[in-house]
């Protein structure tokens, strides 16, 4: 099935072949059906934004392509999902030692569908983590980390770094027992890293111990810093998808010799 | 040296000040507390007559103060003991947290032993490791005695020869060169 093609802004459309007539230019009715592609030309007359979209959207992909390239936007899903609903859980979560749990309890029981959301959050973490390392594992079993797509993996490693401190952080926020002992294990076992390991654990927990600046500073860097550095680096990883294109399956054979080519012994 | 070259070197120089004098600060203020010297609390934990050299008596005391149950430990005290080769009149507080991984460990009072509960480290009656995955002995508090009151003040760590060192984290070795390995840290006093 085609997407018709009135309902795609001019700019947007895959442009018609040569000697085509393009689609358009009828009466009034015709006429009002554009406006929405009007709008879009408008903006693009002034951003030359088409020339890019269409760059991204009509870019070719090998053959072979399948159902495991989904792994990375499968991430980028997750990680939105985690976005969204971890701006509406700021909405009703206290960072304080006195007050965090409380705050929890009150949005998962009292507020209108917390429970849902903050599921959404919590099992969206876990998914999170899944799927990025399905997503890495496909990278390395297809090769597609190989030249010249090293520097994309090395993003992607930081990117997977930067989502494991996103799980770290966000383990101490609801503040329970579990969480509060999970992260006094993990600053411990940060602070037997030699030389720099015990500076570390105190700047991770503001103090040699575990105390109400310890909350805050990793909400901080749960909910501002890191996922700032996600965002950017997800850009960056993406420009190097757009810009180089995917690869081939592994199982896939390169294109061989066109006949005309001939081996000839004189 | 042009003169485009050097506006362009002035102009980064100026843009490069400017971004220090922003993030600089931001990273001192962030890392503050690496440096800040922790309050030192006191205390009270009971009459000297009521320890004795025997066994432990536990005391819930605060080490952060404001943060509620977060801010509490357990503190284990009884009177030195001569057989020990230590003075009856100074007063000894072990620590619960564990050398290992840093759970709450128990007395035992049948066994005469420390035991934690995640992984199994086992410490004797003076704190020393028996058993199981902890790199030093327990750490202890300060004590002393003012107003009648035995008081329990802040944490230091141990040594195997149960020798004061500045109070490290769980799971770091001490002693010999593990004090270089593992630094002291200026955001904990000195030990006694």
């Amino acid at each position: 099935m085609r997407f018709p093609q009135t309902l795609i802004p001019a700019p947007l459309r895959r442009p018609a072949p040569p000697g085509e007539k393009a689609p358009g230019d009828g009466g009034p009715v015709e006429r009002a059906k554009q406006a929405p592609a009007d709008v879009v030309g408008w903006v693009d007359e002034r951003t030359g934004a088409s020339g890019f979209l269409t760059g991204m959207l009509y870019r070719k992909v090998p053959k072979g392509t399948n159902w495991f390239y989904t792994l990375g936007s499968a991430t980028l899903f997750a990680f939105t999902i985690q976005a969204l609903t971890g701006v509406f859980l700021a909405m009703y979560y206290t960072p304080s030692p006195t007050e965090a749990y409380d705050s929890v309890t009150h949005l998962t029981n009292d507020v209108f569908l917390g429970e849902f959301v903050r599921g959404m959050h919590k099992w969206g973490a876990t998914v999170m983590i899944i799927v990025i390392f399905l997503h890495m594992g496909r990278t390395f079993f297809f090769g597609a980390y190989k030249y010249p797509r090293e520097l994309n993996w090395v993003i992607g490693v930081v990117l997977l770094i930067l989502t494991l401190v996103m799980g770290l952080t966000g383990y101490l926020l609801p503040f329970d027992q579990r969480s509060y002992w999970a992260t006094v294990v993990a600053n411990n076992i940060t602070a037997t890293g030699p030389v720099v390991g015990p500076y570390l654990a105190d700047f991770l927990r503001a103090g040699p111990e575990v105390g109400g600046t310890t909350i805050q500073r990793f909400y901080a860097i749960h909910m501002l810093l890191v996922p700032g550095l996600i965002i950017a680096l997800i850009g960056a990883h993406l420009y190097l998808v757009v810009k180089l294109g995917t690869t081939a399956p592994p199982w896939l054979r390169g294109e061989t010799k066109p006949k005309s080519l001939r081996r000839e012994e004189v | 040296m042009t003169r485009r070259r050097a506006f362009s070197v002035a102009v980064q120089a100026f843009g490069g000040l400017a971004g220090a004098a922003v993030v600089l600060p931001a990273v001192g203020f962030a890392l503050a507390p690496v440096f800040d010297e922790e309050e030192v609390i006191w205390t009270p934990v009971g009459a000297p007559d009521d320890f004795t050299q025997d066994t432990y008596k536990p005391s819930v005391i605060t080490i952060v103060e404001d943060v509620g149950e977060t801010g509490k430990t357990t503190a284990y005290v009884r009177r030195g003991s001569p057989e020990l080769d230590e003075s009856p009149q100074e007063f000894v507080a072990v620590s619960n947290r564990c050398a290992h991984a840093g759970c709450p460990t128990r007395f035992v009072e049948a066994a005469g032993n420390f035991i934690c509960p995640c992984h199994g480290g086992v410490y004797d009656f003076q704190g020393k490791v028996i058993g199981g995955p902890p790199v030093r002995p327990l750490d202890r508090f300060q004590t002393r005695v003012q107003n009648g009151q035995v008081q329990v003040g802040p944490r230091y760590s141990v040594t195997s020869q149960l020798d004061p060192v500045r109070a490290r984290d769980p799971g770091e070795f001490t002693g010999g060169v593990w004090n270089y390995i593992y630094p002291p840290r200026p955001s904990v006093p000195p030990p006694p």
